[in-house]
């Protein structure tokens, strides 16, 4: 293993943006496709109406509120990981945080989109918003849903900006080594960034001050998504446990998006020297923190819905035991607990392919676990006669896997605009001369934190 | 602009060069230093570094927290309904929109504060070398008034490795 300098670093990290490879197009052209299948599937069901999903009465929530709450889970990979990495001073985050940056406001981006996509007629949204009518809607500002809007967009707006202002010293660092209209358009992206120490203590002490900020949101976004169904007196959903149950599998799902990107980046952008196994190693093991406490969730729900003993949420409990739903649930169950315990808690196993394998289970897992918490829930009430199933149809299984290939196209398009690594946050982590290194910085050298 | 600047292959020899400039007569305020990442190891990158960045996040997250305020008052107030017994104006569910608009406010109050106070180019502080990207530290004077520029030249190109050039 290398440590790469200065003049290297730029080389490494820039190279993608000035090169296009065939890979790039045929990768674009591959995901395009996927996004245009659901962008018609989305137009057919507006043509059509919702006759043609799976949607109705009771079930109206179902893929595509799990879709929503699963990508604002994904979400919580990146600002909420980087952030709590940057305050502790973590050396090793260093290569790690834009990718992870990166996938949260993509994942804000796509999960915002499922509300407009489930209201059917999209281009009436504005029916939502307060404002005097003579329609006389009274919309209920102490609703859940309205949370949601304050709490989704600040944390879109603060990971936007979280992920943007570091990016203004690599764009300086584009523009200086490239010509054209390249080096036109970078400029403008490099707000006329120099480098003066005033604007790197100023640039540092934002990202602190933002970092601060943005952990209690994240926790509030993912609390405020959970009040949408612990709020509503429906079987298994109004209880208290959902706000952290919903935080901690937020952040499991997050760390296996953040592990898939990384290994992706590693090969195709060939980050090797970058981007170590001892990252993987570190994220690996909060992967198995996490499976564990969120295996403790699961535990704690379950056995006080059997302990209480209703029967509304025992109807719902035994659906998802060893009835219709039970195939599902253990599924999700060997998927978010099992594969990442044993994966990564054998540290044989904790490599880049294990973390890989374990990562594609828990974000296959927490998919389903959003699925679990919806459906059968709406789909079995309180009186037998508003019980009903729910299957998907084509155009909603279309949008989904759509959404899954718009986050790839757009990070494969951030990666060939934006150095996927921080070049200035990765050369901070060099420094000149042992001797000059204070004690409590001598951990910030790249990869030799061991946890 | 007129001026007069050494690029430095590291970080000790962009100190020297500091430090000669502020034994031959300079202040802080006239050296211009540039780098391609913090160099906090180093006296140098500490220049400057007392920052009200703190206190504008405080008063944008109290700005924040009274737009917040005076929106959930509004909006409840002017559509009154009646929510299973809940007051017209309830503190509970007003306290999630308060904490986001707080922390909205000190986000984009520090973000406000960064554009302003070091992104925004000062008239006449234009000095730069695309060599900086590569590595080199850049120590310079802007606009030399009070020293002579022999004086610069000399205390500029005495570290070793200086390379010192003129934009003039």
């Amino acid at each position: 293993m290398t440590h790469p300098t200065g003049a290297r670093i730029n080389n490494d990290l820039i190279r993608p943006l000035l090169l296009t490879s065939w890979r790039f197009y045929l990768l674009v052209v591959f995901f395009g496709g996927f996004v245009v299948a659901g962008v018609i599937a989305w137009i057919s069901q507006m043509y059509y109406g919702f006759g043609i999903a799976g949607l109705k009465w009771p079930i109206y929530w179902a893929f595509y509120v799990t879709n929503f709450v699963f990508w604002i889970g994904i979400s919580h990979a990146g600002t909420l990981i980087s952030a709590i990495l940057r305050l502790v001073n973590a050396g090793w985050r260093r290569p790690v945080t834009r990718c992870a940056e990166v996938i949260t406001v993509f994942a804000l981006m796509i999960g915002a989109l499922f509300p407009l996509i489930h209201l059917g007629r999209p281009w009436l949204a504005f029916w939502l918003f307060p404002y005097p009518s003579e329609r006389l809607i009274w919309p209920n500002f102490r609703s859940p849903l309205v949370w949601d809007f304050f709490a989704i967009n600040t944390y879109l707006t603060g990971s936007t900006l979280f992920l943007l202002l570091p990016m203004i010293p690599d764009f300086a660092v584009v523009r200086d080594k490239s010509t054209g209209l390249r080096h036109r358009i970078y400029r403008v992206l490099a707000l006329g960034w120099r480098g003066t120490p005033k604007q790197w203590h100023r640039l540092e002490s934002a990202m602190q001050i933002m970092a601060i900020a943005i952990i209690p949101v994240a926790v509030s976004v993912h609390t405020v998504v959970s009040f949408d169904f612990s709020m509503a007196p429906i079987p298994m959903w109004n209880t208290t446990i959902f706000g952290p149950y919903f935080v901690a599998g937020a952040i499991f799902s997050g760390i296996a998006g953040l592990l898939i990107a990384m290994a992706v980046l590693r090969k195709f952008l060939h980050l090797e020297d970058y981007i170590h196994p001892v990252h993987f190693e570190n994220l690996g093991k909060l992967l198995l923190v996490m499976a564990l406490l969120w295996g403790y969730f699961v535990f704690n729900e379950r056995l006080v819905t059997y302990y209480g003993n209703g029967p509304a949420e025992m109807t719902v409990f035994w659906q998802t035991q060893r009835e219709s739903f039970a195939p599902l649930y253990w599924t999700m169950v060997t998927c978010n607990f099992v594969l990442p315990v044993v994966l990564m808690g054998i540290r044989r196993f904790r490599t880049i392919a294990g973390c890989v394998i374990a990562s594609f289970g828990v974000i296959l897992g927490m998919w389903l676990e959003r699925f679990l918490i919806i459906v059968p829930s709406l789909g079995h009430k309180y009186l037998p006669y508003s019980f009903g199933s729910y299957s998907p149809r084509p155009a909603e299984i279309v949008i989904t896997g759509a959404t899954f290939a718009a986050m790839a196209l757009l990070y494969v398009l951030f990666a060939k605009f934006v150095p996927i690594i921080s070049i200035w946050e990765l050369k901070a982590g060099e420094h000149p001369s042992p001797a000059l290194i204070p004690p409590a910085t001598a951990e910030h050298r790249l990869g030799e934190l061991h946890l | 602009m007129k001026a007069v600047y050494g690029l430095y292959p590291d970080g000790q020899s962009a100190q020297q060069a500091v430090n000669r400039l502020r034994a031959a007569g300079l202040t802080d305020r006239d050296i211009t230093v540039i780098s391609a990442q913090p160099m906090e190891d180093f006296e140098f990158g500490r220049m400057d570094d007392s920052t009200w960045m703190w206190w504008f996040a405080c008063l944008g997250g109290l700005i924040g927290m009274s737009v917040g305020l005076a929106l959930s008052w509004y909006t409840a107030t002017a559509w009154p309904m009646n929510v299973g017994g809940l007051p017209t104006f309830a503190w509970w569910p007003k306290l999630i929109i308060l904490f986001e608009m707080t922390m909205l406010g000190a986000i984009l109050a520090t973000v406000i504060t960064l554009v302003v106070s070091a992104i925004i180019p000062r008239k006449g502080q234009t000095l730069y070398d695309p060599e900086v990207t590569d590595g080199k530290i850049l120590v310079g004077v802007e606009d030399p008034i009070n020293v002579s520029l022999p004086a610069i030249e000399t205390a500029l190109s005495s570290p070793s490795g200086a390379r010192v050039k003129r934009t003039f």
